[in-house]
């Protein structure tokens, strides 16, 4: 909402600067995001008339004009085309600060002799003023205005730019705004006196109005103008309209737009004679029936959305916009005047479904008082009664059937003080509510307060309690910290766990990225080496953005890998990248199943990239991730055969943690890869957080440290090469006194027969309670070998 | 002449053999050599030695005082000199072992928490300390948490302003219908529902609108909401509670501006500023010349949101918070587009 400050002044004194003007406003609720100045650097500029235009005598294009200020002349050279003997001109005395016509800087103007005639000043142009970018010539002013006066009076001015929130439609208007100002600066509003003459027979004898849907419109009022003559208004009206950005049209409409800016009370004006049967009828509209709405677009209704109509058909949408069979024409000449008010959900959706935003739409779903209309009303028709030279007919309209009584609020001054945390006593709480229009009675410790008319949004306590803090001041009250004991709290170990998985995969060298959870059909197919129906099928959205924005992701690989892709068109080193969050799984009915996810791509060299060679990664790069991971979190992970479509069928491995899944990790499948652009390997681990959750707050279990020393001896095997290390391992760990069984070598080759592997491990005994001696150690690994013998077929190497 | 005068004669002779001798040794061998020659069990002092025996007893004391005495000084001079060929030896190869050490070390890769990670782990750890539980809700939510319990019913024009993502989904009993929750509110929706008081927490997370990306807006961003509910929690605590989060998160000296603003589920209803840290409050591009930022949206939580949860607004009394994430790294870091949190771009990442 844009208000002028000039505006502003009809209705209240400003005596405080328009800066602190829109502070206070801004404390107090209707936020100022901006403040234009018309005119503010307008000094030594003032209104002039040119008297004279001569030639220059040294300079073709140039010429000597005098300009006449009021209590003296000036001469001026001036080379602008149009310099017109009569003209009211925009004079620069010499001092004043201009913007340079060609370079648009800003200088100050000094005295200046131009080919050698004094020149004591400037005929401006529009840019030259900082008006706007024309400079095609000087900017002329319309024929009244008086000459000498300084521009800043003439058109100078300062715009507020509100947003107004959705409760207060009352400051949709310049007078509500002006009542906010007059509270936070403590003026009096003073309202403009609406008199006129009741000429013509009465309204109720040329108009009857009937309401059949009441619950759609508590209050529909009218009054008649005839012998109305339809001509532009007047250049104030049409400024101010410009000022708060709407364009002029006739003198009737430009009334209904101005009196709403002040009033906030939309209007509309009917062409009397158009309006069949002298009747007008807000009904919901019937099925199937049709409207041209004054835009110029058939406009299909719904029984669902009211329409204003006559004797057969609609002649306006009720709230939103007027239909073009009584639209207002230069040959009308009788207005019915329409101040109502409507139901603002109802509003809402009609111009919801017709896509239709209007002033008037904007200002009823906010649910504007119906009190409000008969002021406005009465306003209207007093100025279009003034600008038309029309007469108006006796009495006004009112059909009134939701009309409420008044309603006060009871509000307690110790819940208001428990409520904000601060006294601020029963006496200043009136005071406060009076100067905002409530009617206050006290009882006791409680107040009465009864809202102004114009005020729709009060209802409760708080809301009668919030007026007293904002009008105070939000700064008056103190801050506290809170004083409550502390609630217990049952923490939930979810963000504990993300935060230690973060935390281990930053610190191997991934970083933490997001993608956006939604995700198009496309991409989730890129995961597919071979095409098929995903499932589960994705939970789609309704009104999807984009394609690639249609659905939620089932998991977090598409994302990754497609940023692995982007990256790569820039790094040439290796790339380590993780996603953490939820991943969407349709339920069949109810709201989806969120899992918690984590999903790793890596790519490039196990170091950095370097003056010295480093290898490039592989699958145990990857597996080596994921052990380390779940050691650090206290887990042993066991790796399992697994068959997941993106990754490549040898070279994947499930997570499998106490029994449970917990993920996998593999190689992507070279023809995902593809589909992603991108051609070398990756390497992918992804872990399901939910179901990791309950096993990582498994308690640790603590061993003493060894008091006995060990003995190790490592042993070199042959085995058939399906032989896998985890079946070897598990077979030497069955013995109790092996305490490790590490891996050191793996060998297939020229020194092993084919269909043959090498393996050698380093075997740890120790004994909780005693120091073993080589014997004993030598006792066990004779039994170990026999057991590898008899179980894998294992040879012992030479 | 004694015996003994003699043998005194040939012990002196060996010290000042033995010392020129050693004077001439340069390196370890020679030293070996050095120590065979005249410390070693065939060496002529083991040699003189022996001959001790035939002498008599006075004169034993003495050459064998003498003798145990050059011994002792031999096994000096060895250890002396083995010391400085020692220390001259790891001169030498000190001298040897040169590098680059400008060369570039072998580094690990290094990974980085996402920004948007990294300030949602401050402003936890800056609630919990205050006694705050950190929950979690769903992101595919109920239109009821989403807007009815919160005061927003169909129509209302705060719906105008949060765009929402409907899902496509079976009629579901009750009309109800999901969408993709529009703000963290639902949350505390949820909370006031199942939680009793005094409640404490606040729920970080993704919400979503149905809007085109640009360098100020994506249809998905992130999102803190905070909710306490107790017998006596008032507008002042609110005040407290946020000014104290601003002081810990934009520093000490930063203003902070409390003002009335709307928003459905609180009455009274606040927005918190921090003055702009680019022109002081002085007025400037990034703050509209309005020289505050606006960071958080507030207020005492509505009679109805907590009469909705089941709990008595009579008797309980609740503030509520909702702070945009992407803002305050926008602000903290000076980055102009949000799209960059969510483009996955090493280099951007790799500067936090």
């Amino acid at each position: 909402m844009r208000v002028s400050l000039k505006w502003l002044k009809d209705y209240v004194t400003v005596t405080i600067p328009p800066a602190d003007v829109a502070e206070r406003l801004t404390m107090a609720g209707c936020e100022v995001k901006g403040l234009e100045t018309i005119g503010g650097e307008w000094e030594n500029i003032l209104v002039g008339q040119i008297t004279a235009v001569n030639p220059h005598p040294n300079a073709d294009r140039l010429r000597r004009t005098t300009v006449n200020l009021g209590k003296e002349q000036q001469t001026v050279v001036c080379g602008a085309p149009n310099v017109r003997v009569g003209d009211k001109i925009v004079f620069a005395r010499t001092g004043a600060k201009l913007m340079d016509g060609h370079t648009g800087q800003v200088f100050r103007l000094k005295a200046a002799k131009i080919r050698g005639v004094e020149s004591a000043g400037m005929v401006c142009s529009e840019k030259e003023l900082g008006l706007s970018e024309n400079h095609a010539g000087i900017m002329v002013l319309p024929p009244d205005v008086p000459v000498g006066m300084p521009l800043t009076d003439l058109i100078g001015d300062t715009i507020f730019d509100l947003e107004i929130t959705p409760n207060r439609p009352d400051c949709l208007s310049v007078i509500g705004i002006a009542r906010e100002v007059a509270v936070l600066i403590g003026k009096a509003v003073c309202l403009p006196e609406v008199k006129y003459e009741e000429s013509e027979p009465p309204v109720s004898e040329q108009m009857s109005i009937e309401i059949v849907a009441p619950d759609l419109c508590p209050r529909y009022c009218a009054s008649l103008i005839t012998g109305v003559q339809v001509k532009p208004s007047p250049n104030w009206m049409q400024e101010r309209l410009l000022a708060c950005g709407m364009r002029p049209i006739n003198n009737v409409v430009d009334v209904t737009n101005y009196v709403m800016l002040e009033y906030g009370q939309p209007l509309h004006s009917f062409d009397y004679h158009t309006i069949g049967g002298r009747k007008i009828i807000v009904r919901r509209a019937y099925e199937g029936e049709s409207i041209i709405s004054l835009d110029g677009v058939e406009r299909a209704l719904t029984p669902d959305m009211l329409v204003i109509a006559d004797e057969k058909r609609a002649v306006a949408i009720a709230g939103v916009m007027g239909g073009a069979n009584t639209e207002v024409s230069d040959q009308t000449t009788a207005i019915l005047l329409e101040a109502a008010n409507f139901n603002p959900p109802s509003i809402h959706s009609t111009g919801d479904v017709l896509r239709l935003p209007s002033e008037a739409r904007y200002r009823f779903e906010r649910g504007i008082s119906p009190e409000l209309a008969m002021y406005a009303l009465r306003r209207a028709t007093q100025l279009i009664v003034e600008l038309t030279g029309g007469k108006a007919a006796k009495g006004l309209v009112d059909v009134y059937p939701g009309k409420k009584a008044k309603e006060p609020v009871t509000l307690s001054v110790d819940k208001a003080r428990r409520l904000l945390g601060i006294d601020f006593g029963a006496e200043r709480m009136v005071r406060t509510l009076k100067s905002l229009g409530f009617e206050c009675e006290i009882t006791d410790s409680q107040i009465k307060a009864t809202p102004p008319y114009w005020r729709s949004d009060i209802r409760l306590e708080v809301d009668v309690i919030e007026e007293i803090a904002r009008i105070i001041g939000y700064d008056k009250i103190p801050a506290t910290l809170l004083g409550e004991p502390l609630p217990k709290q049952t923490p939930d170990p979810m963000p504990g766990l993300k935060r230690e998985v973060r935390s281990a995969l930053v610190a191997y060298g991934f970083t933490d990225v997001l993608n956006f959870s939604l995700t198009g059909m496309d991409m989730m197919n890129r995961l597919m080496p071979e095409p098929h129906a995903i499932e589960p099928a994705p939970i789609r959205v309704a009104n999807p953005m984009t394609a690639e924005m249609e659905y939620l992701r089932l998991n977090l690989r598409a994302g990754l890998l497609a940023a692995f892709a982007a990256n790569r068109k820039h790094e040439d080193g290796s790339i380590r990248l993780f996603e953490m969050g939820k991943v969407y799984i349709p339920r069949g009915k109810g709201l989806p199943d969120e899992r918690e996810n984590v999903c790793g791509v890596m790519g490039g060299f196990r170091l950095e990239k370097s003056w010295q060679e480093s290898e490039p990664l592989d699958f145990f790069d990857a597996k080596g991730v994921a052990e380390t991971l779940f050691q650090r979190l206290g887990l042993e992970a066991a790796f399992e055969t697994s068959s997941d479509d993106s990754l490549h069928a040898n070279k994947q491995a499930a997570i499998i943690v106490a029994c449970e899944k917990v993920g996998v990790v593999g190689e992507v499948h070279p023809r995902v890869l593809a589909a992603f652009e991108i051609n070398e390997p990756v390497y992918l681990l992804e872990i399901d957080l939910r179901t990791l959750l309950p096993l990582s707050m498994a308690q640790r279990e603590y061993h003493p440290v060894p008091r006995f020393p060990a003995i190790v001896r490592d042993m070199a095997l042959v085995v058939d090469s399906g032989v896998t290390h985890a079946r070897v391992q598990s077979i030497i760990k069955s013995f109790p006194l092996v305490e490790k069984a590490e891996i050191f070598d793996v060998y297939a080759g020229e020194q092993v027969s084919v269909g043959k592997k090498s393996m050698a491990y380093r075997l740890t005994f120790r004994s909780a309670d005693q120091t073993l001696t080589d014997d004993d150690a030598s006792r066990v690994q004779e039994q170990i070998l026999s057991k590898l013998i008899a179980e894998v077929g294992a040879v012992l190497r030479g | 002449m004694f015996v003994g005068t003699e043998m005194l004669k040939q012990l002196e002779e060996i010290k000042q053999k033995a010392q020129q001798e050693m004077d001439a040794v340069k390196d370890a061998s020679a030293l070996e050599s050095w120590r065979v020659r005249y410390l070693g069990k065939k060496s002529e002092l083991t040699r003189v030695l022996r001959g001790l025996a035939s002498l008599p007893i006075e004169e034993r004391k003495a050459v064998g005082a003498f003798g145990n005495e050059l011994k002792s000084h031999l096994e000096e001079v060895y250890q002396l000199k083995e010391m400085a060929l020692k220390e001259a030896q790891l001169k030498a190869s000190a001298a040897r072992e040169v590098i680059d050490i400008t060369l570039p070390g072998r580094r690990l890769p290094v990974g980085h928490l996402h920004p948007i990670t990294q300030t949602i782990n401050e402003i936890c750890e800056i609630f919990t300390s205050m006694g705050f539980g950190v929950v979690d809700g769903p992101e595919v939510e109920w239109d009821y948490y989403n807007f009815e319990a919160l005061n927003i019913p169909e129509g209302h024009p705060a719906r105008d302003n949060m765009s929402s993502s409907w899902i496509d989904h079976k009629a579901e009993p009750g009309g109800r219908r999901m969408l993709l929750r529009t703000h963290n509110t639902a949350v505390s929706a949820r909370m006031v529902e199942t939680l009793r008081p005094p409640i404490r927490v606040v729920s970080p997370g993704k919400v979503y609108r149905y809007e085109a990306s640009d360098a100020t807006h994506t249809p998905m961003f992130h999102q803190i909401d905070g909710l306490a509910v107790d017998k006596g929690i008032t507008m002042a605590d609110l005040k407290g509670t946020l000014y104290e989060f601003a002081r810990r998160f934009f520093g000490e000296d930063r203003r902070v501006r409390f003002r009335c603003d709307y928003f459905p589920f609180v009455e009274p209803g606040v927005e918190m500023a921090v003055e702009c840290a680019v022109c002081h409050g002085g007025g400037c591009r990034l703050c509209g010349n309005s020289g505050w930022i606006e960071i958080l949206g507030a207020g005492m939580t509505h009679p109805h949101v907590l009469q909705r949860g089941g709990i008595d607004p009579e008797v309980y009394q609740s503030y509520a918070f909702g702070i945009g994430i992407e803002r305050l790294p926008m602000l903290r870091y000076g980055i102009d587009d949000i799209r960059l949190f969510y483009g996955c771009d090493l280099r951007f990442l790799r500067q936090f």
